[in-house]
């Protein structure tokens, strides 16, 4: 059996800056992955990051994958475990591994988990033909492995993935029939929504998806308007020819392994699912689990970063390893995320975290 | 179906690999995902469903959704999406629940 002193699964934006602060003031670090590389989801975002500089802002986010990665790699006291799948967590500090067909165990006094989230599935008839992507799976396609999802994309959704995705299927040579969103306004940040629309892709507002046709794999959808109470308009159908419809209605967090450790759990909509109640440091029901990114709720990879090192900084102090200063980072950790969740975009997440912290049970 | 130009990325492709996929020998490259080498040689078909035998491609990309899951070398419920590819490997689709042997 491993032992160490944290040991942080998920190796995304905020499990490597939980690993990162974690590892700062002498513990030691175990970070596992299940994929083959650091960086998580970031190793697929070419575009620019918003937030403030500390936040790295205006700097793409494979980049930022790439800086975190060599931080990780440059700290000796964490050591690293790719392709390696986390299986169980007990309540005696044990967790479960898989790692290329081997069983392991680890023994750690605190654990973050920082496992992400996958992109939720929308009902309409035909949406398990092939040709029904999460937006997600054809930005790793075209961004990571330079592969086109194919010729022309209907995108369902216009929050902020839809419309950068949409964009970066643009870059890749990738024709966008439209973008199409339920609600009545755009809800990703209009400077995305404007690069769009400059390219000569229309966004539908109030239009959803009715149904996507083909034989073996899609050859069109079938769209319409929708009503102020979300039903569609009769006679409103539109058939749209495409090959690929990329779906980019929300994520889900991934939080089996919260589930089967038994931390308290609490559906919050407004932070994409099924959660785990935490404190203010990120502390779930179980005492020696800290959670961090959208495992914690749905937001963006610069929070998460932030939250990671919330989370790792905690479960130092709890085992008296964190730096001298621990107290001021986490404050200041706090205060980014804050800063980050101000305004009319951080409303929704103001408020699952207000629903959560008035749960005291 | 593989970008060729792209003003942000630049893809610097492994070594060609050969694969056999449904008796068909196809081309891919090292560092890359079966799936994404089958996507790339047009194949989006990856597996049957269960009971009405609907054909299935990948959805998340990320290893989650089970979507993927093929035969690989003889062995089933292969994450398509998360396993790289390798020289010679024989790659079948999927009907239904998998079965070993």
């Amino acid at each position: 059996m491993k032992t160490v002193d944290i040991c942080v699964i998920g190796g995304g934006p905020a499990g490597l800056n939980a690993a990162l602060a974690a590892a700062g003031g002498g513990a030691t670090v175990l970070l596992l992955d299940d994929a083959d590389h650091l960086g998580g989801q970031l190793i697929k975002q070419t575009h620019m990051f918003f937030g403030s500089e500390k936040q790295q802002a205006g700097t793409r986010g494979i980049d930022i994958a790439v800086a975190l990665t060599r931080a990780v790699q440059g700290t000796p006291s964490i050591e690293i475990w790719l392709e390696t799948t986390a299986l169980g967590l007990y309540d005696d500090g044990v967790l479960t591994a898989e790692c290329l067909g081997e069983y392991r165990k680890v023994k750690a006094e605190r654990f973050v988990v920082a496992t992400g989230a996958s992109e939720k599935m929308l009902a309409f008839r035909g949406n398990d033909m092939p040709g029904v992507y999460g937006a997600g799976a054809a930005q790793t396609l075209m961004n990571v492995f330079g592969v086109k999802p194919g010729q022309r994309v209907l995108m369902v959704g216009a929050g902020n993935i839809g419309l950068i995705v949409a964009y970066q299927l643009l870059q890749a040579g990738v024709s966008v029939a439209a973008i199409v969103e339920g609600s009545p306004q755009i809800g990703g940040y209009l400077v995305h929504a404007a690069k769009v629309r400059r390219a000569g892709v229309p966004i539908l507002t109030s239009h959803t998806i009715l149904e996507a046709y083909g034989g073996e794999s899609v050859e069109g959808a079938v769209i319409c308007r929708l009503d102020p109470a979300w039903q569609p308009i009769l006679g409103t159908e539109q058939r749209i020819p495409v090959d690929v419809i990329c779906l980019a209605v929300g994520l889900s967090p991934l939080s089996d392994l919260l589930w089967q450790a038994d931390c308290r759990m609490l559906y919050i909509p407004e932070l994409g699912g099924h959660v785990a109640w935490r404190d203010e440091n990120l502390r779930t029901s179980q005492p020696h689990i800290f959670i961090a990114g959208d495992v914690a709720g749905i937001e963006e990879a610069s929070s998460a970063m932030v939250a990671g090192q919330l989370a790792g900084y905690a479960a130092a102090l709890d085992l008296k390893l964190a730096p001298s200063d621990v107290g001021e980072r986490m404050a200041l950790a706090q205060a980014e995320l804050a800063a980050l969740r101000s305004g009319p975009v951080g409303e929704k997440i103001r408020l699952g975290l207000e629903s959560i912290r008035r749960d005291k049970r | 179906m593989r970008v060729s130009e792209h003003p942000i990325l630049c893809f610097q492709r492994g070594k060609e690999i050969k694969f056999i996929y449904e008796e068909r020998e196809l081309t891919g490259y090292e560092g890359e995902t079966i799936a994404a080498a089958l996507h790339a040689a047009g194949v989006k078909v990856l597996s049957r469903s269960a009971v009405l035998h609907r054909p299935r491609g990948f959805f998340c990309a990320i290893g989650t959704c089970s979507s993927c899951l093929m035969v690989v070398d003889g062995v089933p419920n292969v994450r398509v999406c998360v396993t790289k590819l390798k020289e010679g490997m024989v790659v079948k689709e999927q009907h239904g629940r998998g079965r070993l042997g």
